[in-house]
């Protein structure tokens, strides 16, 4: 979110005006009451177009500002239900301009995007316009050095008076790309304000979750609980890599590929069954143990769009035997609490214990399909049903 | 004949004494692969006994490829320092590099590959299964019981899919089968798998494996379109993938309109790679091409 973005710009030395956050109308009062004069309020939600959907209003007085924040907290953008606004002096820029940095995919580097065309969305001025947007291409392993950055500028065409505020801002940009481990740092506006002081009016900053994994446990505070959907917080406590989706069959595999595809295959499969589509994505990984994958239908069978479960693994290191015996030991953990049909198809390493497990196990929630394809359409078949 | 890997192929294993590095160095010694030592610099001068098989500890690649003639490293290294660790292999020149693990920051892959610009080395992943001349060698975490030798050339950014494909298409078996890995930047590329299958006499067609996010795909389509002589059968995964959300593999996101399935199909397709909709009919598809051969 923009707030988050600007403690990152100000700690890696990046003009920008902080503001305070407000998650009550009343705060939000005493906010401008403290600032004075003119103030922006702005929706904070992870989503673009927060002024199009009315989630940024310029107040004139602390009054403006309480009631402008009374509008937008509670609304919703993209889905996105604001729960907190920022408020900061207004600050009118005399010009705008765009500025990122950015993983480079099909080029396996780094990416500088800049344009002194700013003020719309950049997308449209590479459109309209597509001379006034520079890619600048940046080395991985020299990254941004003063040069760099002074090249970048030059290309960019910054006004000369902006020279050397714009390269120390470029620096300073990329020590938040590197030294936080982004993959995208974007600022649009970038702002000539009066007196020619640039200024990051607002921005944007992925970060990358492996590199907070391992070197920046700091970025946990980013995570905002109240914002994840109920179903995905649960599981991320428990450590799985789940998404949820709209759809009633609930879906666990092994390896992040093979579950993709069995939501694809579902959701063919639903197209002969009144149009179901899978609930989730979720990866149980190589070690599909009674624990995990109690955990795993725990979450599953709390969706109350579910209404069938597929369990899709191939047994690679993982063999179909244990994988058979953590979803007895899962439906014993779980109890009268499993209370939605299973479909389950194992292949792959030792499939004839695995099978031989759940027959005799025999449970009446259980279906075992032999074939992937079989078990998508009897799935999405038990959930029409159902 | 094969990619990247054969029977000559003399491997070490960095991260061999770790928990995943242990377990699956046993698993390659087991399929038949020639193991022939690994590396950790605080256990050097000492041996590990994995899959029955007395295996050397060295403090460094270059010491481990001079005492053994090895020309294979498989990497199991944790992603805090899977940098390091494949800088090193890089700096000894080894030939190939297969770097298993997941989680490895994506600046410092960037850092990786920009390393690797006009080095010797080959690199295949982070963040994969690696590879697989079936009856030959294994350098990686497939399992080298799902198929045997055959004429397919298979390459895949998934694990699972791979493991998945091979199995749909044992009664042909495999020539060699890649996974080259699924973060948003890896070392080897579908590109660079078509042009080694294309260039290996016994692969007779190529299996393609995508899935969302990147422009890989489409990279692969065109290059197909130019330069690919046998036949190329596709599969896509993640269709049903919600736009902004990370379905497991960290390079599997929906950016926008772009690294969607349907364009990646589209682009394949147009480039007259046959692509299916499940695994099962890919695999079918495959059986078609094969016959007709």
């Amino acid at each position: 979110m923009e707030f988050q973005a600007k403690e990152l710009f100000a700690k890696h030395g990046v003009a920008t005006t902080l503001g305070v956050v407000a998650e009550t109308p009343e705060a939000a009062r005493a906010a401008a009451e403290e600032m004075g004069g003119v103030t922006v309020v702005k929706a904070q939600v992870k989503a673009g177009g927060r002024g199009k959907a009315g989630g940024v209003k310029i107040a004139k007085s602390a009054d403006e500002a309480e009631s402008y924040a009374r509008d937008i907290i509670g609304m919703e953008i993209k889905g996105l239900r604001v729960n907190r606004v920022l408020v900061t002096p207004a600050t009118p820029p005399v010009e705008e301009y765009y500025f990122s940095f950015l993983l480079d995919r099909s080029n396996r580097s780094h990416l500088c995007i800049a344009s002194v065309e700013g003020g719309v969305e950049i997308e449209e001025v590479a459109k309209t316009n597509p001379d006034a947007v520079k890619q600048i291409p940046v080395d991985a392993i020299e990254g941004v050095t003063p040069e760099k950055a002074a090249a970048i500028v030059d290309e960019a065409k910054f006004p000369a008076e902006l020279r050397d505020q714009a390269i120390e801002m470029v620096q300073a940009l990329w020590k938040v790309y590197v030294e936080e481990d982004a993959t995208l740092v974007e600022v649009n506006p970038l702002a000539r304000l009066e007196g020619d002081k640039l200024e990051a009016l607002d921005g944007k900053v992925s970060l990358d979750d492996n590199a907070s994994e391992v070197r920046h446990p700091d970025h946990e505070q980013f995570e905002i609980r109240e914002e994840a959907d109920p179903l995905e917080a649960k599981a991320k406590d428990k450590g799985l890599n789940y998404v949820k989706l709209d759809g009633e069959v609930g879906i666990i595999g092994n390896g992040a590929g093979l579950v993709m595809s069995t939501l694809d295959v579902v959701a063919y499969a639903g197209e002969a069954h009144g149009g179901v589509k899978p609930a989730n994505f979720l990866d149980i990984g190589g070690g599909a143990n009674a624990q995990v994958m109690a955990d795993g239908l725990d979450v599953i069978l709390n969706d109350e769009q579910v209404k069938s479960v597929f369990v899709n693994v191939f047994g690679g290191i993982t063999a179909c035997d244990e994988v058979a015996n953590g979803i007895k030991g899962a439906l014993e953990i779980l109890g009268d609490s499993a209370t939605k049909p299973l479909v389950v198809r194992l292949d792959g390493n030792n499939v004839d214990k695995g099978r031989a497990i759940l027959d005799e196990l025999n449970h009446p929630l259980v279906t075992q399909v032999d074939t992937m394809d079989g078990a998508a359409d009897k799935a999405a078949e038990l959930a029409h049903q159902a | 004949m094969s990619i990247y890997l054969n029977s000559d192929s003399k491997i070490i294993v960095q991260g061999m004494t770790g928990g995943m590095g242990a377990k699956h160095t046993t698993l390659m010694v087991e399929s038949g692969a020639d193991i022939v030592g690994g590396v950790n610099a605080r256990k050097a001068g000492t041996t590990v006994e994995l899959g029955g098989k007395e295996l050397p500890v060295f403090g460094t690649v270059e010491e481990a490829m001079k005492e053994t003639g090895a020309n294979v490293s498989v990497a199991f290294v944790p992603p805090a320092f899977t940098k390091d660790a494949c800088i090193e292999a890089i700096d000894a020149e080894i030939p190939l590099l297969v770097v298993i693990t997941e989680g490895v920051p994506v600046l410092d892959t960037a850092e990786v590959v920009a390393y690797l610009e006009g080095k010797s080395t080959r690199m295949i992943g982070p963040n994969c299964p690696g590879i697989i001349t079936p009856e030959e060698s294994l350098a990686g975490i497939t399992p080298h019981t799902i198929a045997g030798k055959g004429p397919i050339g298979l390459v895949s950014k998934s694990g699972t899919l791979t493991y998945q494909m091979m199995f749909e298409l044992k009664d042909f078996g495999f020539t060699t089968a890649i996974g080259i890995g699924g973060d948003p930047i890896i070392g080897t590329t579908h590109i660079d798998a078509l042009e080694a299958f294309e260039n290996d006499p016994e692969t007779k067609a190529i299996v393609m494996i995508g899935e969302i996010g990147g422009d890989a795909e489409e990279r692969a389509a065109a290059y197909i379109k130019e330069h690919v002589t046998k036949p190329v059968v596709g599969y896509v995964a993640g269709f049903t993938a919600p736009e902004g959300k990370t379905m497991g593999h960290a390079g599997a996101i929906v950016s926008g309109s772009s690294g969607t399935a349907q364009a990646k199909k589209e682009a394949l397709e147009a480039a007259g790679v046959k692509v299916g909709k499940t695994p099962s009919e890919t695999a079918e598809l495959m059986r078609e091409v094969l016959k007709a051969l």
